[in-house]
C-alpha cells in the first residue's frame, strides 16, 4: 500500500512484517524513531510474539541480540554513530559466531567533535567486522533491504547491517510502498537456525580457538561473504518477483552507457548525483553513475565490469580515512587494478555538510577535464582551516581547535544550509 | 517542482507542518518530500523544515536554497535569521502575524512583488481560539493552501486527520479553514487594489 510517512516509520513497519521475536535497543539519534515505532507496535500487540527489551547501553543491546539469536529467535536492533562504536566488541562477536542478527545503522558522524548529523563514518569504521553491509538510496529501498536482510542473514548465518542516511532518510517523509504480510511471508520463511542453544541437544557456541584452527575459522567468515556475493543478486531477483520492485543487489548503474566519467557513491546522495548527471547529459557530457548497494562483501568484479568502458572515475564518499583519504575509493581502486583508469577521491558531506547540485556540477565538470586533485574535500572552507593552522603555527597554546573555528565562524543560526 | 521552506521556532510544530504539507500533496497523488533542517531540537531555537512537491519521483536531497514559497511561523525571526535567502522573485510569502508587511518593516523588500502572493494571518490567535494552544503550524497550512493554490484545503484536512484525532483534529480543521478564508479574502482584496491601480 502506498503511504506518505517518515523513513524510520517505513523501516519499523518493514521490520515488523518480518516477524522479529526479539528487539533490543538503546536509543541514539537518528535511529530512535525506528525502535520507538517498533516498541509501540509490540506494546499495542500489533506485533505479536515479540519481546521488546530495553537495555542500558549499546554494548548490552548487541549482547542481548547475540544471546537471543543463539537461542533461535529472529533478532533485530538498531544503532548509530558512537552507539555502534560502543558495541563494537560485541559486533565482532556476532559475526564471528555466525549469528544472523539484522541491525539498522542510521548513519551519523563520529566525534569528536560531537556531531549528530549524517555521514558514513560509523558503518565504515566497522567495514572489517564481518557483517554484511547494505546501503539504502531511498526510504523505499531501506524498507525493501530490511526484508531482504533477514533472508540473507538467515541463509548464510551471518549478521547484516542495513545502513541508511541519518536524518536525510530516517527523518524524511516520502512515498513508500509498504508490502502486505502475505507478500513478506511468501518471501521470508520462518527462521531455521543453523546453530541453536537447546537444552535437549546441548552445544557450546563461542569456543576458544587457538592457532591450530583460528585462521581456518576466520577464512570461513571470508568464504561466507564470498557466498553472499552470489546470494545477494539472487535474493534481489526473488524479491522483484514477489514485490515487483528492483531493490537491493550488489550495484546499480545509471546512464552508464558510453560514459567517459563514472561517479561512484553510496546512499541517499545518489539521488542528487542522478539529478546532476541528467542535467550534464543534456549539456552533452558523457557521464554516468555507479551506486554501490553492497559494501560488504565488496563486489570487486561487478564494480570492475561497471567501469570497464569509462576513462575516469570519481568516488564521492561521506567518509574520511584520516591519514590516507578515501575508504570507498580505496576499495574501488582495488577493483580496477591494472585497468589504467584515472581515479579521483572526493570526501563530501562530513557531519551533515549539505551536498548541493551546484557544487557537484562544478566538481564533475572539473573531473571531466581531468583538472581535479587526486583527493578533494568538497566545499571545504579553506579560510577557516588556514586561519587555525596559522594560529597553531604562531602560538604554542593555540587552544582547542573546534571551539576556535566556531568562534571564527560566528553565529550559524542565520544560515539555511 | 514546487519547493516550500518553513521557518519557525522549536515547539511551534515546524517539522510537523512540512510533514503534513507532504501528506496533503500525497493525498492529491503527487510526489512529496518533507525533511527538517536536522538541528538539535531545542524549544525556542530557530528551526527550518522543507517540503518539495512534484509530479515525478523526487531524488534531490539538498536543502531548499531557492524556495518558491516561504511560511514564516514566527515573525520575530525576521530580523534574526535570513529567512528570505534565495527566495524566488515573486515567490509566495505567508507570515504568522497580525501586522502588515509594512508594519513588519518589509515594505521595501516586497515593493515590486505581486501583492496577492504576500499574505499574513494571525495563526497563533486562530490556534488559541480553536485548539486552545499557541500552535500556528496547522492554520498556516490552511492559509498556504489559499495563497499558493498548490494544495487544496480538503487535502490539508486529510493531512490533519492523518496526524491528529478527536478534539485536536476538529480544532485544527476549524483553524485551518478559518485561516484559508481569511487569506482568500486578503488575496481578493489585494487583486482588487492592483486592478484599481492598473
Amino acid at each position: 500500500m502506498l503511504k506518505q510517512c517518515e523513513g524510520s516509520h517505513a523501516v519499523a513497519e518493514a521490520v515488523a512484517l518480518c516477524r522479529p521475536e526479539v528487539i533490543c535497543a538503546y536509543p541514539i539519534s537518528p535511529q530512535t524513531h525506528i525502535v520507538e515505532g517498533l516498541g509501540e507496535m509490540v506494546k499495542a500487540e500489533d506485533l505479536k510474539d515479540c519481546e521488546f527489551i530495553n537495555v542500558e547501553s549499546e554494548f548490552a543491546a548487541m549482547s542481548v541480540a547475540i544471546g537471543s539469536s543463539a537461542a533461535g529467535a529472529r533478532t533485530y536492533t538498531a544503532t548509530a554513530s558512537q552507539g555502534l562504536l560502543y558495541m563494537a566488541e560485541a559486533v565482532y562477536n556476532a559475526s564471528g559466531l555466525g549469528l544472523p542478527i539484522v541491525m539498522t545503522v542510521a548513519n551519523r558522524a563520529i566525534g569528536a567533535p560531537i556531531n549528530i548529523w549524517n555521514d558514513h563514518s560509523d558503518s565504515l569504521s566497522q567495514r572489517d567486522c564481518g557483517w554484511i553491509q547494505l546501503f539504502a538510496e531511498t526510504n523505499q529501498e531501506a524498507l525493501d533491504l530490511h526484508i531482504q536482510a533477514f533472508k540473507l542473514a538467515e541463509e548464510l548465518s551471518l549478521p547484516v547491517m542495513v545502513c541508511m542516511d541519518g536524518f536525510i532518510l530516517t527523518h524524511a517523509y516520502e512515498r513508500v510502498d509498504v508490502p502486505t504480510q502475505e507478500q513478506v511471508d511468501a518471501y521470508l520463511p520462518p527462521y531455521e537456525p543453523r546453530q541453536v542453544l537447546d537444552v535437549n541437544e546441548p552445544v557450546s557456541i563461542g569456543a576458544m580457538v587457538g592457532p591450530e584452527a583460528f585462521m581456518e575459522v576466520r577464512y570461513l567468515a571470508h568464504a561466507k561473504q564470498m557466498q553472499a556475493l552470489e546470494l545477494i543478486p539472487q535474493l534481489a531477483t526473488e524479491f522483484e518477483k514477489v514485490f515487483g520492485r528492483d531493490s537491493g543487489g550488489l550495484i546499480h548503474t545509471y546512464r552508464a552507457e558510453d560514459a567517459e566519467t563514472m561517479v561512484i557513491a553510496m546512499g541517499s546522495v545518489l539521488g542528487t548525483i542522478k539529478d546532476v548527471v541528467d542535467e550534464m547529459r543534456d549539456a552533452g557530457h558523457k557521464i554516468g553513475v555507479l551506486g554501490i548497494t553492497t559494501f560488504r562483501p565488496f563486489p570487486l568484479l561487478a564494480v570492475a565490469a561497471a567501469l570497464k568502458h569509462c576513462k575516469r572515475f570519481l568516488v564521492l564518499e561521506k567518509s574520511l580515512a584520516v591519514g590516507i583519504g578515501g575508504i570507498v575509493a580505496t576499495n574501488v581502486r582495488m577493483a580496477v587494478t591494472g585497468m589504467g583508469l584515472k581515479g579521483y577521491t572526493v570526501v563530501a558531506g562530513l557531519g551533515g555538510r549539505a551536498i548541493t547540485m551546484k557544487s557537484l556540477t562544478s566538481l564533475f565538470e572539473k573531473a571531466g577535464r581531468d583538472e581535479l586533485d587526486l583527493l578533494t574535500f568538497l566545499d571545504l572552507d579553506w579560510n577557516a582551516v588556514n586561519k587555525q593552522l596559522d594560529r597553531e603555527k604562531q602560538t604554542r597554546r593555540s587552544g582547542p581547535a573546534a571551539e576556535a573555528m566556531l568562534r571564527d565562524l560566528g553565529t550559524v543560526a542565520s544560515k539555511i544550509s | 517542482m514546487f519547493q516550500v521552506r518553513i521557518h519557525g521556532r522549536g515547539g511551534q510544530g515546524v517539522v510537523t507542518a512540512a510533514e503534513m504539507l507532504s501528506i496533503a500533496a500525497f493525498e492529491e497523488g503527487r510526489h512529496a518530500q518533507a525533511f527538517p533542517s536536522f538541528g538539535s531540537e531545542r524549544t525556542g531555537a530557530p528551526v527550518v523544515a522543507f517540503c518539495r512537491i512534484a509530479d515525478k519521483e523526487i531524488r534531490l536531497r539538498e536543502p531548499i536554497m531557492n524556495p518558491d514559497a516561504l511560511i514564516i511561523q514566527d515573525p520575530t525571526l525576521l530580523h534574526q535569521v535570513d529567512v528570505f535567502a534565495g527566495l524566488k522573485k515573486d515567490g509566495f510569502i505567508l507570515i504568522n502575524t497580525n501586522k502588515s508587511f509594512e508594519e513588519l518593516g518589509l515594505g521595501d523588500f516586497v515593493r515590486d512583488w505581486h501583492h496577492d502572493r504576500l499574505c499574513t494571518v494571525a495563526a497563533t490567535d486562530l490556534s488559541r481560539k480553536h485548539v486552545g494552544r499557541p500552535m500556528p503550524n496547522v492554520p498556516l497550512l490552511g492559509g498556504f493552501a489559499a495563497v499558493s493554490g498548490i494544495i487544496k484545503l480538503e487535502s490539508v484536512i486529510m493531512a490533519i486527520n492523518d496526524k491528529f484525532s478527536g478534539k485536536v483534529a476538529a480544532g485544527n480543521i476549524a483553524g485551518a479553514t478559518e485561516a484559508y478564508d481569511i487569506v482568500r479574502a486578503e488575496m481578493e482584496e489585494a487583486r482588487r487594489k492592483e486592478a484599481a491601480h492598473a
